[in-house]
């Protein structure tokens, strides 16, 4: 996979550079960010982690405590010499969680807005929409009041909108979150072919694990106003950062000092890897990778956790068993294999892991 | 009779929105016999005015000039009295709405102050501020020569100073009420401030000053204490229909009753426009 990695792209001021920091009510975002030019980055985390603020930062609809922002080297905010471009001469795009179309405007009025307010004349605004109208295959609705689209034309439409005045950053908060399951893959799909298309930097907002995987050049994990992680989709999924990556991508992660092979774990307990690790680690571990025993395994050297069989759940063609104990770990086993433990009945059982199994990497 | 009547509200249609039809409802059975007293309370002198109209006659009635002249006049003044409240109760009402500054909460119980306020208490108060000798008055006068009471735009202010209020409040709560991310949207693509306010909060918030002058424009035309306090009763240049109809009532009944038909007419017509347009159907 190609890594479009942050370092390359920080030496030439191109893209987004920003630096935010602010209070609202619970939240207390100190963010460091940069986008290179043509990077599509996702922010992905939890609700209330202050993504959508970030992005309303970045357009300049909040006041910031501390900020610096450089968009393809124009200072668009700097706190220390009071610079703030105010939003509509921001060349920065906004895409809304719920669209905001003008419901008084037609679908051709909602695209041509921005082009009327930059002063271009009517004809040539109007000609400029409907272009982009055909690009995004709603050349029949031009007339269309939104509320008479449905929710992927109406997301189309805003892209459009958004996209028509070539905007240098494309922000876009949640695109998919206001569709039902059943169009959202494929509004997923013609999203990723407008984005494309878009060669200045873009920055998605997504609380979706999958939304994210399948759109990021690269990822960035936001959890309570900090980034904790970045990284491609395929880096944050082998070596999750943070519980709630972990989480999202379905492994057990633990944390503790390595000294040679085996990691002290934090509160208790030691796991054994393969290979020879030092100072503070991340060790994870697969479900699938995780045996599920009801008498004590023998044979080579590994981990054998104690515990009792907690929570059960189906995922897809596999069974989910929490092995509750000292050193909790959940394991991923055939229906067959849990019937014939009993899993469903609890009761004490053991969890065994290959040390090949356990990815250790520097916390 | 009435216990079942209210008990269980017969017919599909109540329900067509298809929730569980609820067994009974939790208002007292004999709530029925005041309320149908208020109905009826209501609704009573309205069907006597409409009995005692002389349908016949009610073209030559209200082509007399003499209610020619309080027509035009109502309508002058009623116009005219919108017009100020929107000019300057608009932008209080944004204000009121959109900024936070210190008395806000003051100013706008000031600001409804003339919806409770006997209107012939405003047409005192008006008189000793803008009278020949009141505060602002004897300044106009010294300095332009403008008199005000008894005269046209006297009348105007006089409707203005009591309708306004509402115009001010029904545009504040559809400013309240209006997502104003759609401010946030227009800005982000390019839009000054008052670029977003011509093409998108104003319409956006149409419906509620739809409302408001029809509301603002429906007590204007129906002022009668504070114009004949602060304006006076005179023919052609302040008496307005409502004066015209109380001092017909004393000379010729027939009149009052055409002119009263006139204005019920119109008050109707205002109910129908906000009830289709502007109010939620309960």
């Amino acid at each position: 996979m190609s890594r479009p990695g942050s370092g390359a792209q920080r030496e030439d001021l191109l893209g987004l550079e920003a630096g935010l920091g602010l209070t609202l009510g619970q939240l207390r975002l100190e963010v460091e960010l940069a986008v290179g030019p043509g990077e599509l980055v996702v922010l992905l985390g939890p609700n209330g982690a202050g993504k959508t603020t970030l992005l309303r930062s970045l357009a300049g609809l909040v006041a910031l405590d501390r900020a610096r922002v450089v968009l393809d080297g124009e200072v668009l905010e700097d706190t220390a010499t009071g610079r703030h471009v105010p939003t509509e001469r921001r060349p920065v795009g906004f895409v809304f969680q719920d669209h905001l179309l003008f419901p008084h405007l037609s679908a051709l009025e909602n695209v041509a807005f921005g082009l009327r307010a930059r002063g271009v004349g009517r004809v040539e605004a109007r000609r400029r929409a409907v272009a982009w109208l055909e690009r995004v295959g709603l050349a029949g609705h031009a007339g269309s009041r939104p509320r008479a689209l449905s929710g992927g034309q109406a997301q189309r439409v805003a892209l459009a909108r958004a996209m028509v005045t070539d905007p240098r950053l494309l922000l876009l908060d949640e695109p998919l979150a206001a569709l039902d399951a059943a169009s959202r893959s494929e509004v997923r799909r013609g999203l990723r072919r407008h984005l494309a298309t878009f060669d200045g930097s873009r920055l998605l907002v997504t609380h979706d694990p999958l939304e994210a995987m399948a759109l990021a050049d690269r990822l960035v994990v936001l959890e309570a106003g900090r980034v904790t992680q970045t990284g491609t989709a395929d880096e944050v999924r082998r070596r999750p950062r943070s519980r709630y990556v972990a989480e999202l991508v379905g492994v057990n992660l633990f944390r503790g000092r390595a000294v040679g092979g085996a990691i002290r774990l934090e509160g208790d307990g030691t796991l054994i890897a393969a290979g020879d690790h030092h100072g503070e680690v991340f060790a994870a571990v697969h479900p699938h990778a995780v045996a599920v025993h009801r008498r004590l395994p023998e044979g080579t050297p590994r981990n054998v956790l104690a515990g009792t069989a907690d929570a059960i759940e189906v995922v897809g063609d596999r069974v989910r068993v929490r092995v509750a104990g000292p050193v909790p770990i959940v394991a991923e086993v055939t229906p067959a294999a849990a019937a014939e433990l009993d899993l469903a009945d609890g009761g004490p059982v053991w969890a065994s892991v290959k040390a090949t199994e356990v990815a250790v990497y520097p916390a | 009779m009435t216990g079942a009547a209210v008990r269980r509200r017969p017919g599909p249609s109540r329900h067509a929105g298809g929730g569980p039809r609820p067994v009974r409802s939790r208002v007292p059975a004999w709530f029925v016999v005041p309320a149908a007293l208020a109905v009826g309370f209501l609704a009573v002198p309205l069907l006597g005015l409409l009995g005692r109209t002389p349908w016949g006659r009610l073209g030559a009635e209200l082509a007399t000039p003499r209610v020619l002249e309080a027509l035009r006049l109502s309508l002058v003044c009623s116009l005219g009295a919108v017009a100020v409240s929107v000019l300057v109760g608009v932008p209080l009402a944004f204000l009121l709405a959109r900024v936070e500054f210190p008395g806000r909460s003051l100013v706008r119980a000031l600001t409804t102050l003339p919806m409770v306020l006997p209107p012939v208490v405003g047409g005192v108060a008006l008189l000793l501020a803008f009278g020949r000798r009141g505060l602002v008055g004897q300044w106009l006068d010294r300095a332009f020569g403008i008199t005000l009471p008894f005269t046209t735009a006297g009348a105007i202010l006089a409707e203005a100073f009591v309708a306004m209020p509402f115009l001010v409040v029904t545009t504040e709560a559809g400013l309240r009420a209006m997502d104003r991310r759609f401010e946030d949207a227009a800005a982000t693509l390019g839009a000054g401030r008052w670029t977003t306010l011509r093409r998108v909060t104003l319409p956006l918030i149409a419906p509620s000053l739809g409302a408001g002058i029809a509301l603002c424009w429906a007590r204007a035309l129906g002022e009668f204490g504070a114009t004949i306090t602060f304006a006076g009763n005179l023919p052609g240049v302040t008496q307005t229909m409502p004066l015209a109809v109380y001092l017909a009532l004393e000379t010729d009944v027939q009149a009052a009753i055409a002119l009263s038909l006139v204005l019920l007419a119109i008050s109707l017509a205002v109910l129908v426009v906000l009830r289709d347009r502007f109010l939620p159907s309960a």
